[in-house]
Formats: structure tokens, sequence, C-alpha cells
């Protein structure tokens, strides 16, 4: 009976084919993995946040039963986000800044590109294509690496913008300047955004875009009551996959502003209370600080699962 | 001209956006391609062009690409991570990623959601997940270093690997299976002998785009290290602030860049034999699925 049920359930006869939990046990060593280092991490994370320094060494060990969880650094960090005057308050809602204009930013320069190239077929479409996947697969910090190149005293842009009478002097981009972290963030991210809206933009029906024409639409209005509302998910989707990275990047910053605290956002705090070995608290409130970094973008990150999810599910009943 | 004409009409030439997306083009890609170009100054400086040589590839005795061992050995790093992460990667994701399209008991739906998760996890925070498991609970047996870098890269891979080959699943039917099994083949051959061969292109695609994503990593790579012989090349750029960089740091950049176009274009090159194969699915699909 039981049987009967579950092989309906799975609705194909490879359930037949092949022995019974075949497919389970083939799944098996992919999501042991996950668990053993993705799940288990995660606790690790927070037990370290609870955690107690160690007699011996001085330094923060893990502590693994939430019973004796020592809620001190948690609190710290949280003080230290909330308070005006703490030390990650201002870096906190500098992050929220910079992620915030540089997001605006990909939008603005994203939209147009992955418009025209959903909107061009053949091979012109397939060029543009491959150039825009093309940043994607350069490293990221060789595209970082590139503009400190170009941004430095004597600098292309500098020797442009002085030669054009525009500057003076060179201005000193790579000396801590929330404009040159927000540019390279824009810089850094925007292949991301542009590839899942393109893939949205390019699921618009064309007969959709003739109706409109046809009922007497004007092009704008064909685009707002359109092309916008159906590219309104991939948009979405494209802000979350960029936002989340966003958050926790720490490299940008330190290389366009030479390591310097003006700029340094969620990300670098993180890194530089992990590296620190003197003060025996450190790890456990870098451990606290990643714990509320995760926290907050765990709401991105539910949103993107379930439209990914549901995505996946339309993809495939079609 | 209208400016509302320009955004919208779907059949017109679009001069506006045309423009708009070739200056974008221009801005993603032509600061790379200087960069690349000051590998080959033959001044010190990575900014200002002092005439062209081969000084930071091969002629300086000392600082060149081909005699700093520090460069070469964080392009040996580099490499050893990206050829051990696509081997234990892409089989654990190629077995994900059947397992998961065609198992539908109880646990299929949270594996599912699971294997998503590490896309949309900041790699910030599951590096420091792993970094804390590694120094803290698995030490002696599993630690920082060589093997705890590739660890950590395989965590974040396996999920790539399941998504390029999903698709893939998903458009083959029962048929070749049933033929072989009617044929007489036990389960097992029937997939190694007429399911592997029909992904065997996406399953190629998985193992280069796992190398490219690998050899181009610094989060993971940087949590886990131990010291100067864990450094990778992307580590290496992004100490270059503190290290009065020359154009050799262009130089290796360049060869870690070569090596990553080169295996992408290998993996395109195999996704594009399959869809003519099939003579359907359009490289649109291919592109938002390299995305996710």
């Amino acid at each position: 009976m039981a049987r009967r049920r579950r092989v309906r359930s799975e609705g194909n006869s490879l359930a037949m084919l092949y022995p019974r939990g075949f497919w389970k046990w083939a799944s098996a060593p992919g999501v042991v993995w996950l668990i053993a280092l993705f799940v288990v991490p995660f606790y690790v994370i927070v037990a370290m946040a609870g955690g107690t320094a160690d007699p011996l060494t001085g330094l923060a060990t893990p502590e693994l039963n939430p019973a004796y969880w020592d809620r001190a650094s948690f609190r710290y960090v949280i003080e230290q986000l909330w308070a005006s005057d703490g030390v990650y308050h201002v870096v906190f809602l500098r992050t929220l800044r910079y992620v915030a204009f540089a997001v605006v930013l990909c939008v603005i320069i994203g939209y147009p590109v992955a418009y025209h190239a959903s909107r061009l077929r053949g091979r012109r479409r397939s060029i543009i294509l491959i150039l825009l996947v093309l940043p994607f697969w350069i490293s990221y910090l060789m595209r970082m690496l590139a503009w400190v190149g170009l941004l430095n005293d004597e600098g292309l842009v500098n020797r442009l913008l002085t030669g054009l009478g525009i500057l003076e002097n060179p201005y000193p981009w790579l000396e801590g300047k929330s404009v040159t972290v927000i540019f390279g963030l824009a810089y850094g991210y925007v292949p991301f955004f542009i590839l899942p809206l393109y893939a949205a933009l390019d699921r618009v029906r064309p007969s959709y875009l003739e109706a409109a024409w046809d009922l007497g639409a004007s092009s704008f209005r064909t685009f707002v009551r359109i092309t916008l509302p159906l590219s309104k998910q991939g948009v979405l989707a494209g802000v979350a996959i960029i936002m989340l990275p966003m958050f926790g990047d720490f490299y940008t910053a330190y290389l366009l502003s030479n390591g310097r605290p003006e700029t340094a956002m969620i990300g670098n705090a993180v890194q530089s209370l992990l590296q620190e070995t003197t003060f025996a608290y450190a790890q456990s409130r870098g451990a606290a600080l990643v714990t509320a970094l995760a926290l907050l973008v765990s709401v991105l990150t539910l949103y993107y699962i379930v439209s990914t999810a549901k995505a996946t599910r339309e993809a495939t009943r079609s | 001209m209208n400016v509302q004409e320009l955004i919208a009409n779907p059949w017109r030439k679009h001069r506006f956006l045309s423009l708009w997306t070739w200056v974008y083009l221009a801005w993603a890609i032509v600061p790379v391609v200087i960069a690349i170009g000051f590998s080959f100054n033959a001044g010190r400086s990575r900014s200002v062009w002092q005439g062209a040589s081969l000084q930071w590839w091969i002629h300086d005795p000392d600082l060149s690409l081909l005699h700093n061992p520090v460069l070469g050995s964080a392009i040996r790093q580099s490499l050893v991570l990206g050829v051990a992460t696509m081997a234990i990667a892409t089989p654990i994701g190629v077995a994900l990623a059947l397992g998961l399209a065609r198992w539908h008991g109880r646990g299929s739906g949270a594996s599912n959601y699971l294997m998503l998760l590490p896309l949309v996890t900041p790699e910030i925070v599951l590096a420091t997940g792993i970094f804390f498991t590694l120094t803290h609970l698995t030490k002696p047996f599993l630690e920082p270093g060589t093997i705890g870098q590739i660890v950590g890269h395989v965590t974040w891979s396996i999920p790539y690997v399941v998504v390029v080959l999903r698709g893939r699943i998903f458009g083959v039917g029962p048929e070749l299976e049933e033929a072989a099994m009617d044929l007489g083949a036990p389960p097992l051959q029937a997939l190694r002998r007429a399911l592997l061969p029909i992904l065997s292109p996406a399953i190629f695609a998985a193992f280069m785009i796992v190398f490219a994503l690998s050899i181009d990593d610094f989060v993971t790579s940087q949590f886990l290290s131990t010291g100067s012989y864990t450094q990778t090349v992307p580590m290496l750029i992004y100490s270059s602030g503190r290290t009065a960089p020359n154009p050799a740091l262009n130089a290796t950049a360049t060869v870690m860049l070569v090596i990553s176009l080169g295996a992408i274009g290998l993996a395109g090159l195999g996704m594009k034999i399959v869809s003519r194969r099939r003579g359907m699915e359009s490289e649109t699909a291919d592109v938002a699925r390299f995305q996710l």
C-alpha cells in the first residue's frame, strides 16, 4: 500500500528502474558534506560567539552546549552596533549607505544594458552576451587591481582630469574616499546584476509587446505597463544576489583605500577581529558580528531562495 | 528626439541603448586590458607607460614572474586548489544533482533548500564558519592550510555543479535508461553507458566552471590560509597594498586570467555541443544557469 502510493507520487518509471533508495544514496555524499561543512560551521559560529576563554591558551573556544553560552560577546556587539557612539555603529551605517548607493548605481547602469541585450537577436546578441559574461570570469581582485593602477596619483584617471583642466592637482582617490569605494562596489558587482535581469527580460514574450503595440499603446507606455512589471522579479533577484556578497565585502574597501579605517565596512571589522590573537574575546566578538551579519542578510536570502525555487518549479513544469 | 521613444520601442534601432551598452562594456573590460598592458611596462610603474619590455615576465633576475619564487608559488597554490576542488566537488555534485532530481522521498525537499543555501550566503560567513570549525573542532584531523582551503572551496562549489547539471537532467527522459535495461543492462551499467554520456558535456562544463571559480576565489582561501605557502594569486593581489607592487604582479594576474577564461571557454564549448546535439535550448538558458 505504502509502496504503491510512493510509486504513484513519483510519477515516472525511473523509480522502478533503479533499486529502491538508489537516488537517495546518490545524494548522500553531497548532503552529508553540506551538513558537515555548511550547517555545522553555522552552529560553530554561534557557539564561538557564546564561547569562553580557554584557561591554557587564553584564547576563546567554542561552547557547544547552549546552556553554557556566555552572552557577553553578543551583548557587546549589539551595544556597539546600536549605541550612536558604538564602535560598529558607524561602520554599520556606512556599510548600509555604501551598499544602497552601489545597488542603485548597479540598477541604473545595468538595466538599460540588460534590456538592450534582451532585445537583440542572432549574432549581435551572442557577441554582447559573451562580453557581458566576460567580467564574471575575471578574478574580482584582478578587476580591483586594475582600478588601483588607474586611480593612482599618476594614474590615467588623474592625468585625464588634470589634462582636461577639470582638476588642478591629482585627486587622492585611493586615500579613503567613499566615492571610490562605492564606484568600486558598483563596478565589481554590476555583471552579477545584469545576468539574472537579462534572463528575466528575455522571458518577456514579444507577443505581449505586439499586443500592446496593436492596441495603440505608445512605446513608453508599453515599457512601463508590460516590460517593467514583468522584469520586476528579475530586478529584485539581481538586487538580492549582489547585496548578499556586498554586505560581507571587505576586499573592495581595503584595496581601493589602502586599508584605511575611514571607509571600513562590516566585513573589514569581522576580518580584523578574526585575525586578532592578543585579545582573548576578539574571535568571539568576530563570531557575534558575523552572526549579526548573517541575521541581517537572512531576509534577502529567504527572499531569493523562495523566488528561485518558484522559478525552478515553473521552469520544470513547462 | 523623444526620450520615451528611446526607451521603449522594441522594434526600432536603439542608438541610445546601444551606445549605453558599449560604453558599459568598455568601462567593464578596458581597465583590465590596461592592467594586462602594464605587465609589459619597461618601468616599475603600474600607472605610467615607460615603453614595452618583457622585463617583468622573464628578464628581471629577481622580480620577474619567471624568477620570483613568491609569484610562482602563488600560481602553483591557486592551480593546486583549482584542480583538487574540481576533482572532488564535481563527482559529489553530479551525484547530488542526479539524486535531487530523482529522489522524491522524505528529506529531498529539505536537501534541495540546503543545496541552494551556500549560493546565497555571503562568503565571509561561510569562510568564518569553516575557519572556526577547522581550528577548534577538527583540529589535528583537519585544519586550515592547503587541505582546509580545498575543503572550503569544495563546500561552496558543490551547489554550482548541481545548478549547472540540473537543467540538463530534467531534459533527459527515462527512455534511454529503459532501453538499456530492456537490453539487459543492470542499473549501474545503464547509468554509466546511457545517462552519463548524455550528460558528459554538462559534466565537463561543471569541471571547468568549478576550476575557474576556485582559482578566482579570495575569501575562503584567505581565511583558511596558514602562511606564505598557502598564498594564492588573489591573496597576493589583496596584500599588494603593503608590498610595493611592480608590474610582475600584473603579469601574474594575467596568467591566471588566461587560465580561467580558457577553462570557461572550454566549458562554453561543451555546453554548445550538447545544445546543438539536442537542437533546442537557447544560449539564454545557459547564461542564466551560469549565474545561478
